[in-house]
């Protein structure tokens, strides 16, 4: 395989750019779209190349998720641009009522094969309203499926496979790792979703994390190898359906669990992660499963206000020492 | 008003609105001896509405439609029978029985489905626009609504995008004067419905509901400006619902008397008379037309009585398209 380093505004292009013309009923739409390619240049070259195919519209955001919806129920493949994954709550009838219920209501009638992509997280002092990460509400929503990478390998792969997808995929990317560089191969591939991926083999900890969390999993690591205890860190990369399996495996082999995500700590996925643990492999745990996740307030602006709030390297860290205590 | 309509074309609207009133009214009757669960909307009153516009539609083209939606559905071309069935929650019936009277959905005959949400399918037949427009065929959208619809946000945007886009989208308004509780007159910031067009760069008509040719015409223009690729209409037709807002309702909203002089205006009566004085209606026709739409409904009775409920396990089915079993592997499906 001959590998190159993309960026993840690189790698998210390149799948759409292959599976547009791979596949004529795939489009693009959503806000500002087509002047810069998108306003993280996530779609960079596409609008010239795909003329008509990517689509601007209005400030909508109801309307783009539905008009997303109705095409996807009339014969096309939209790839929709939530802008930011905060609006989606804007457009949340089209979401949780409408495009996650509709094929189940009508009896599996119909498919609804359309990725409503949207920019989540928080670090960049954007404030309340532009740093979320709500992906514990569409996991709680029956029909969607929902996806949350981190590396440029795993954003192309998985965004392939959401397009072809006959299901309504919801697909958060951290703003903060747009720029993030990492080895991306030339040939053609997929990953499937509801595949996790072991990011760092170790045998103390099982730290499982996804999205930005999984760079700050890594940066913990590093500085506990040095203390000689060896994290090992699963990348969900899929939140739904969960890599149930490779959570097992790994609970199985280190026996110590800390869950990690940036999202806001109560009610988070940490916690159906952790419950599930403790019903199925409650043999397997030496000490009671941590979680790291955010404090339980709206995104403060202020940088050390939002620093305090949100987790880092050193949260996962002294995460896993207290599960090794 | 003159109608272009062929006698043939005003025997089928004619028909069309007889089996709407009768599925509604074998609704009514099973509704209140407990033969169907849930609630339903019935549309009494109202049949020129559907009735009228499907009558210049194409089986390929779609539609959306609303809480108030089996005259929608029927006037599209769906089985009675499959509805029937849904209505008593079977599994034969259009939904599998999961979604009862307000998410009837009919693909096949271009039904995008019934909807729960109040303006729901405003964004969804926007949708279904541009989808026609991008695959290049000349197929309209007709997004059925009440007045009490027209108030929520989602309708703007609709309007807007589909008018920027000049999308192929009749926008129709079923006019029945309440929404729920509530007389237009109090909610609603315009008199007409239609003057909202004007804030879309859309033709707005109003036109009489009752009046089943009326409603013919207009739809035809419509659909002409539509499928011609010039963009979108809004099309209000002003009707009355005889029944209450759901089977049940005490309806103290409004009084006897207003509801008794609305079914004066009954638009099955008014196109039998002109049926009759262009001579195409004899009694012995009517009675014979009235004769099979009853079979037919009785049919539908049975079918739907006789029909299975489905397992309970089913309720697990159909949430995904993809691998079922992978999104059982979750466990949490
Ligand atoms: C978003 C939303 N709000 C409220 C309701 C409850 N509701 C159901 S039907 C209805 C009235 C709708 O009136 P209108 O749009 O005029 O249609 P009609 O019932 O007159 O056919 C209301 C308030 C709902 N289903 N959805």
């Amino acid at each position: 395989m001959s590998l190159r380093e993309l960026t993840n505004t690189e790698a998210m292009a390149e799948a759409l750019e292959e599976e547009m013309l791979r596949d004529p009923t795939v489009f693009i739409v959503g806000e500002d779209i087509v002047a810069h390619g998108g306003i993280f240049g996530q779609f960079k070259g596409l609008p010239e190349k795909f003329q008509g195919r990517v689509i601007d519209t209005p400030i909508s955001e109801s309307c783009i998720l539905g008009a997303g919806l109705g095409a996807a129920l009339t014969g096309m493949r939209p790839f929709v641009d939530m802008h930011f994954a905060d609006f989606l709550t804007t457009a949340m009838d089209e979401v949780a009522n409408q495009a996650a219920k509709i094929r189940y209501m009508f009896g599996g009638q119909v498919k609804v094969p359309m990725v409503i992509w949207a920019p989540d997280g928080a670090g960049l002092s954007a404030a309340a309203h532009h740093s979320q990460s709500l992906e514990a509400w569409f996991v709680h929503t029956p029909g969607l499926k929902v996806v949350s990478p981190c590396m440029p390998y795993d954003v192309k792969g998985l965004i392939k496979t959401a397009i072809r997808d006959e299901d309504p995929v919801l697909f958060f990317m951290h703003k903060k790792i747009f720029g993030r560089k990492g080895p991306v191969p030339q040939e053609e591939y997929l990953i499937p979703l509801g595949s996790a991926d072991i990011k760092r083999q170790g045998r103390d900890v099982t730290v499982i994390t996804y999205s930005i969390t999984l760079l700050h999993a890594m940066e913990a690591a590093q500085e506990l190898a040095r203390e000689g205890v060896e994290l090992e860190i699963l990348d969900l990369r899929t939140l739904w359906p969960i890599d149930w399996e490779a959570i097992a495996r790994s609970v199985s082999k280190t026996h110590r669990v800390v869950v990690a995500h940036e999202a806001c700590i109560t009610g988070g996925l940490g916690a159906e992660i952790a419950a599930r643990i403790q019903e199925e492999l409650f043999d397997e745990l030496d000490a009671p499963i941590v979680r790291v996740g955010a404090k339980r307030v709206p995104h403060p602006f202020s940088p050390p206000l939002e620093k305090f709030v949100i987790p880092g390297p050193h949260s996962i860290l002294e995460a896993a020492k207290e599960v090794l205590t | 008003m003159k109608s272009s309509a062929k006698p043939q074309e005003m025997m089928a609207l004619y028909r069309t609105m007889c089996r709407i009133r009768a599925f509604e009214t074998k609704v009514q009757e099973l509704f209140a001896s407990n033969m169907i669960p849930g609630f339903v909307h019935l549309s009494i009153g109202e049949e020129a509405v559907a009735a009228g516009i499907s009558s210049v539609l194409r089986p390929d083209d779609y539609i959306t439609s609303t809480h108030r939606g089996h005259g929608h559905v029927l006037a599209k071309g769906a089985d009675p029978r499959r509805m029937m069935a849904e209505l008593f929650g079977k599994r034969t019936g259009y939904c599998k029985g999961k979604g009862g009277s307000m998410h009837i959905a009919d693909f096949s005959v271009g039904v995008l489905g019934a909807n729960g949400v109040v303006a729901g399918g405003f964004p969804i037949a926007v949708g279904a626009g541009l989808s026609c427009k991008l695959r290049g065929t000349d197929q309209v959208v007709v997004c059925y609504f009440g007045d009490g619809a027209s108030n929520r946000g989602p309708v703007h945007e609709a309007m807007n995008m589909a008018s920027i886009w000049k999308l192929p989208i009749i926008f129709a308004c079923e006019n029945n004067q309440y929404a729920s509780t509530t007389a237009m007159s109090y909610s609603t910031s315009v008199p007409k419905i239609s003057m909202r067009a004007q804030g879309y760069s859309m033709p707005g008509l109003t036109v009489d509901g009752n009046d089943v040719l009326a409603v013919r015409e207009a739809a035809a223009q419509a659909v002409a400006r539509a499928r011609s690729g010039e963009g979108p209409t809004l099309l209000e037709a002003l009707t009355y619902r005889w029944r209450g807002h759901f089977e049940g309702d005490p309806q103290r909203y409004r009084t006897k008397e207003e509801v008794q002089e609305a079914k004066a205006r009954d638009p099955i009566t008014r196109l039998a008379a002109v049926l009759r004085k262009k001579r195409l209606l004899s009694a012995q026709l009517e009675q014979r037309i009235q004769k099979e739409i009853q079979e037919e409904i009785e049919e539908a009775v049975r079918f739907a009585q006789e029909s299975p409920y489905p397992e309970a396990q089913e309720a697990l089915e159909d949430l995904y398209a993809g691998d079922v079993a992978q999104a059982a592997k979750g466990g949490l499906a």
